[in-house]
This record gives C-alpha cells, structure tokens and sequence, in this order.
C-alpha cells in the first residue's frame, strides 16, 4: 500500500505544481497588468458584428447518439484492460468468456450498422 | 472456478435459450427490415415457449450456479413461468395494437424479450450484486418501450419520468446494498443470512441498508409511498406496453421483493416487517380511494395495480410460508385478470381511433354482450367478489395474515377491498346501464378474443379445480422458505 | 503518512466542493465542468484507497465519455435555466427536509458504526502482494464472475438498441452515393440509340 502511494507521489507534486502554477499565472496578470474596463471591452467581440442570439444553440439529436455509442464501446474497451493483463492466469475459460462478451456487442454493432446509426447522412 | 461445467451452465438454460434467441431475432429483423415485424413477433413468443418448456424440463430442487450468484428453485419456477406467460400474452395482445397505431418496429418484441430475460435473472438472483444487473437489464429495456412512441409527447415524457425516477429508485436500492456489503461483509444471500442464523444483535447500518433496499424495491412493484410514476406512466405509454408494464414486470418485481426479504433476511423478519405492513396498507388504501375519480381506464388501472401489490405484500408481511403462498397465488391470478381487462382495453377502437376514458364502455352490454360480459367478469374478480379467482386471491393472502397474528392489516385489507369494489361496480354500472357511447369498432382481433376467453374461462372457473394452482405455490413457497 | 492524510483531506474537500458547484452554479456548463473536478478527485480518493483500476476507469469512462455526452445534453436542450430555476425556492422546504432526513440517517449509520467479527471475516481478502489491482480483478471477474459479466454485455446490447430505437430517424430526400447501383447500370439501361429523320425532330 504505502509502496504503491509512493509511485503516485510524481504525480501529487506534479498536480501541486500545476495548480501553483496557474495560481501564480492569474494572480501575476491580475497584479501587474493595468486594468482599465469599459462596457466597450467587456462585450463579446464577434468579428465586427453586433453579437446576436446566444452562444448556446440547439444541437442535433444525432450528436448525442454518437455519442452514446461511443460510451457503450469505451465500457467495452474498459473491460479489455484486466483481460489483457490477467490472460495468463484465466486461461481458456477467460479467454472465451472475453469472446462472447465481444460477440454480444458484437451483435449490437451489426444491428447498428444496418440500421444506419453509423451514417452521418 | 477455473472452468464452466454442465453443473454451472444446466439450471441457466431458459436464460441462455431466450438471450441467444433475443440476439438471433434482433439480428434477423435487422436484416429483413421493419417488414419482418410480423414474424419477429411469431417467433419471439415461440421462444418465450420453448424458454417456458426448458423451465419445465429443469431437474428439481435447490441448485446454485456460477459461484452462488444464480439460484434455481421451485420459487424462481413458479414465478418465471408467470412472467414468461405474461410476455408472451402481452406480445400476441399488442400485434394488432402496434399495426395500428404505426409503432409496427422488429425492435418492440426483441426489448420485450430483453426485459423478459431481466425479469428471470431478478428473480433467480442469489446476490445482491445478480439482483442488481437483473432489474437494471429489465428497466432498461422498460424505458426504451415506455417511450416507444417516439412522436408522441405523451409517451416520450411517460417514458422520461419512469427513468429518471427508475434511476433514482436504483441509486436508493444501490445505497442499501452498499450499506449491506459494508456492514455484513458479503453480497451473497446464504452469507447474509448466516451471519444472522444464531441471532446476533444487528447493526443499526445493515437496517439503514435493509430499509434502502425496500424503498428501491417498493418503487419497482410500485407500492405507495414510492408510487408516484405508475398512473402517468401507464396514462402516457402506449396501451400495449401498458398492459406489459401491469403484469409481467410487476410479478417479477413481486418476486425478487419476496426472495430479497426472506432469502437474506429472513431471521430479522421482526425488523423489516413493519416496512411491509406500512406499504401495504398505504397501497391498500391509495389503491381503493383514488382510482374512484379517474376518467381514464389506464389510469384506473394504475391505481388498480397499486392496490392490488397492496394485498400481495400482505403475504409478504406475515413472512411465513402460508403468506409466500398467498404471494404467488395471487399473482397468478392477478396474470389472468390484469391480461383479460387489458385485452379489452386495447380493443376499445372506434372509428378514429383508440379511445381510453371509461365513459366510452358506455352501453357496451348491448353492442357487445361477450365483451361486456368478460369485462364484467374481470371486474367482479378484481373487487374481489366470490367465486371469482379475485376472491381467492385476497382470501389466501388474508389468511395468511390472520395466522401470523396481523388482525390489524387483515382487517384494513377488507375494507380497502369493499371501497375499492365501487369502481371496479362503476365500471359494469356503465356498460350496463349508461346511454351507448361510440360503438367500438368490429370484429374484436383474433388473437385478443382468444386471450380474453381463455382468461375470463381461468377467472370463471378457478374455484372449480385450484389444485394444481395451490400445490405449485405450495411447493415454490416451500423451496423458498425451508431450502 | 502525514502527506497521505493531507491528501485525502484535500481531495475529499475539493469533491464536496465541486459537488456543491455542480448544484449551485447559475450555468450549467458550469456545473458540468464542475462535476468533472468531482470526478478527478474521486479518482484521488481512489488511489488513495489503492483501488488505481477504478481511479483510472473513473478518468476514463466519466470523464472521458459521460461528462462529453452530459455537455452534449446540456447543449441539446437550450432551455433557459434562469426561468427553470425560479421554482426552487418552492421545493426548497421538501427538498431541505429530505436531506435532513437523509443526514440523520448518516449519522445514525456512524454513530452505529461497529463491524461483526464475522462480518470481517466474510470481507473479501486484499489482492496478494506483488500483485496490481488490475491483475487482481482481471483473476476474478471473467472466470469467477462470468454471469454478471455477461449479464454487463446484454445491459451495453439493450443500451446500444434503445438509443437506436429513440433517436434515430430515417431522413427524407438524403441523396447518397450507392457504388454498386453505378456499376450495375448498363449502357442499356441509360442510353437510348434513336433513328430521328430529319425534318421530323424526335
């Protein structure tokens, strides 16, 4: 246990120097910068535009399902990782239990395909 | 466990059968398009039936599979051949439904399937952890039906409100496993019930986790005060998946209820059931005095089913074995009344359409004496009224109740019984004596005529031979509580 | 060991926090952006519990995949929250209370905090030394474990077929390129060798 925090102690100091970091950073613009604010400044600047309508828009459906299969995948590939590691212990029984698994999904890819999910338009 | 023996892989056959047939059809559908709808249909219910033979055709007794987490027994039988019956009627009953009403996709009977499958493993579950996945694999798939009508705004938010309140109940019924694992150091149900065998003072963290549990499970059966979803949920779906919501899901979620309070914890029953009782009563109550002012007979009926797992959790709460089989004796009743009202209800159809408030019954009696009498058989029975298997259902679970000392509840449940008899009356006073509505639409499908016989027939005709009916409860409740 | 503490306080604080954000903040890519640093920290209090495996598919999957699709939802619906928010204050007195409640019950779980003896001895053994997390999971979950695995794989299926089923619609008038229905056309089918007289057009 205290070995294996140990190996992760880079990566708190990194973590501490990296917050440090972008403290200073905008603390250090905040204080040596000059600061002089109007109305004019603070607007968003829109290519020479007056800014219309809000920045957030309605997205198409399409996107989020997209993006949900990709999620199901990334479970999937998440599942691969002790697998690959642990395959010289499981043996066979491991290794065909991983290949229905895949083949589930496997049919779900199918029917996601023929059914067109895959296509933009 | 280092390999999959026939000793792991035998008491799992109907799953396995009906997930490879599930993944076979959606394949098949997908390849002969939405036209196949037809056939995927025909042949998901010839698998539901051979799923139900293979049932059948498993060696008797108590069997553990893969490291304890899967359990067969006479109890998961029982109840997984009432929930196999009930997909397959709900499927014959919605064919002619989803032709209609333009939801005709291969998709609906492949998620009925699913769900079905989640349903066998909630109620074969011999860990927390197999409880979990089984009710998440059969809600999943409820969802995606609730809001099958995808153009409808009704049923898109039907569907939104049942997940986003489903995922709510799960994280509750997530908690109280936790809070289990923590405190008694194991997921599995003999574990747990070991720990508790010499009685030992229970720790006040497992009851918080005991407690969890229940409200994430009452939510499921839909017992009041963790009903709130049911009536705009059934409002909202489509008629079809109305009537698969009503039977098979309930039962199932009756069943795991049953087996997640008794297999782990069945030595604390003093703890929980006071739980039970509360429910139930509430149900009970709820169930009888607000269906009285609704218009919509779906809605009614919502309120019907939260009255109805009112009287089921009565048995639950005696905890004996009399009161498990009271449990199962009446869900296997309330398949039959709850499939038979609905195969009315999907066939109330008139010319534009289908309509679903009550007042469209009206004078059903003299367009369509057969109909009005069926309807009035299911009605009857659901009051509760003898000889009708109704009766026999409330009267095994109040029996049980009495035995167990619980006057109290038994006497709440015959008075919740007689208010709640004056709607299901309302509902023969209108087809009997009310002006004619809008004449329903001829010829009634084939296929809901033969469902609506066959089960007004087993409504009818229950007191004649109940046997077999209370032997195969007898049995389950037996393997359930003395394994 | 004063630095391991350090740590989880850390942590732990910053995912109270954020968590509180997540609630509070007046737009909702905000919140979204705060659950994210609730989820990096979580991943903290993970690897403190030595439980890397789940820290890094907490990173991977959540972050990764959830938070995304959470921004995309966000995005979808366009909803103006300012005029959502205005009924809160009405659900604050329920909403107050069932967190009350839910707290007593914590506490109650805390005060009653006392672990049978054989309930530790039914806690399952930590991984052998020399072994990583991941090697250990990986020793139990497809072979031990096989029927929840599977199981998993059909929840990701029906996942995969609902949002099939609920999002996607067939576009009307799309004009797509089809291959195979060029190559299948004929000189025969396209091009028609008409003898016209002259003077009598076609």
């Amino acid at each position: 246990m205290e070995e294996l925090l140990r190996e992760y102690l880079p990566i708190l100091m990194f973590l501490g120097v990296a917050i440090g970091l972008a403290g200073v950073i905008v603390l250090a613009s905040l204080i040596v910068a000059r600061q002089n604010p109007d109305a004019e400044k603070l607007s968003p600047y829109e290519c020479g535009f007056e800014p219309f309508g809000d920045a957030r828009k309605q997205f198409d459906v399409r996107f989020y399902l997209v993006a949900i299969l990709f999620i199901i995948f990334d479970l999937e590939v998440a599942f691969l990782f002790p697998w690959a590691v642990s395959l010289g212990d499981i043996g066979v029984f491991g290794f065909w239990s991983m290949v229905v698994f895949l083949g589930v999904l496997t049919v779900g890819f199918v029917y996601e395909w023929k059914k067109g999910a895959l296509e933009w338009e | 466990m280092t390999s999959l023996g026939a000793a792991d892989l035998v008491p799992v056959i109907p799953e396995l059968f009906l997930a490879t047939a599930g993944m076979a059809l959606l394949m098949l559908g997908v390849f002969r398009g939405d036209g196949s709808t037809r056939f995927v249909s025909t042949l998901s219910v010839l698998s539901l039936a051979i799923a139900f033979l293979l049932l059948g055709l498993l060696p008797e007794g108590r069997t553990e599979a893969f490291a304890g987490m899967f359990v067969t027994d006479a109890f998961a039988v029982f109840v997984k051949s009432l929930v196999l019956l009930g997909s397959a009627l709900t499927i014959v009953m919605s064919s002619a439904y989803i032709r209609s009403e333009r939801m005709e996709r291969f998709e609906f009977p492949v998620l009925v399937l699913f769900a079905t499958l989640g349903m066998m493993m909630m109620v074969s579950a011999n860990d927390l952890m197999s409880l979990y996945l089984g009710l998440e694999l059969q809600s999943l798939a409820l969802y995606v039906l609730a809001a099958f009508k995808r153009e409808s705004t009704r049923a898109t938010e039907a569907g939104l409100k049942y997940f986003v309140l489903g995922a709510l109940s799960s994280g509750m019924l997530l908690y109280g496993c936790s809070l289990i694992y923590g405190f008694a150091g194991t997921t599995s149900f003999p574990l747990i019930a070991g720990l508790f065998a010499g009685g030992v003072e229970v720790s006040i963290g497992l009851i918080v986790g005991i407690v969890f549990l229940t409200a994430g499970l009452a939510f499921k059966v839909s017992a009041v005060p963790f009903h709130m979803w049911t009536p705009d949920v059934y409002e909202g779906a489509p008629t079809a998946v109305t009537a698969f919501f009503a039977v098979a899901p309930k039962i199932a979620a009756l069943g795991l209820f049953v087996r997640a309070m008794i297999a782990p914890f069945g030595e604390l029953a003093d703890e929980w059931r006071q739980i039970i009782v509360l429910l139930s009563v509430a149900s009970i109550a709820l169930g009888a005095v607000a269906a009285i002012g609704q218009s919509n007979i779906k809605r009614l009926m919502a309120y019907s089913s939260i009255g109805h797992v009112g009287y089921a959790l009565i048995g639950l709460a005696a905890g004996t074995q009399q009161g498990v089989r009271g449990v199962l004796i009446y869900l296997a009743i309330y398949l039959a009344m709850n499939v038979g009202a609905f195969a009315v209800i999907l066939s109330m159809r008139v010319k534009n359409g289908m309509v679903e408030r009550i007042e469209d019954l009206g004078g059903l009696a003299q367009s369509r004496p057969m109909m009005a009498a069926a309807m009035a058989i299911f009605m009857f029975s659901l009051a509760g009224i003898p000889p009708l298997a109704g009766f026999f259902a409330k009267f095994y679970v109040l029996a049980a109740a009495i035995d167990a000392g619980l006057y109290a509840l038994a006497v709440i449940g015959v008075i919740g019984s007689v208010v709640g008899a004056y709607y299901y009356l309302r509902i023969i006073k209108i087809m009997y004596i009310d002006p004619q509505a809008e004449p329903l639409e001829k010829p009634m499908h084939r296929e809901l005529g033969v469902v609506l016989t066959v089960s007004a027939l087993f409504t009818l005709l229950f007191f004649a031979y109940p046997a077999p009916l209370l032997a195969g409860a007898e049995a389950a409740a037996a393997s359930l509580l003395s394994p | 060991m004063i630095l391991q503490a350090l740590a989880f306080y850390l942590f732990a604080g910053i995912t109270v926090a954020s968590a509180f954000m997540v609630i509070a903040a007046r737009n909702p890519v905000h919140s979204v952006l705060f659950l994210i640093l609730a989820f990096f920290n979580s991943a903290g209090l993970f690897v403190l519990q030595g439980a890397e495996f789940l820290a890094m598919i907490l990173i991977i999957v959540y972050v990764g995949a959830v938070a995304v699709l959470f921004l995309f939802v966000v995005m979808m619906l366009d909803i103006n929250f300012t005029e959502l928010r205005e009924g809160f204050l009405q659900y604050m007195p329920v909403g107050a209370l069932i967190g009350i409640i839910l707290l007593i019950e914590l506490a109650l779980v805390l005060i009653g905090w006392q672990l049978s003896p054989e309930a530790l001895a039914q806690g399952q053994a930590p991984p052998p030394e020399g072994m990583t997390n991941t090697h250990a999971l990986g020793g139990v979950l497809y072979t031990r474990y096989i029927y929840l695995f599977q199981g998993a794989g059909l929840v990701l299926l029906v996942a995969m077929i609902g949002a099939i089923v609920l999002t996607l619609r067939a576009r009307e008038g799309v004009r797509r390129q089809s291959a195979a229905a060029q190559f299948a056309r004929r000189r025969e089918d396209a091009v028609a060798i008409k003898k016209v007289e002259p003077r009598q057009g076609v």
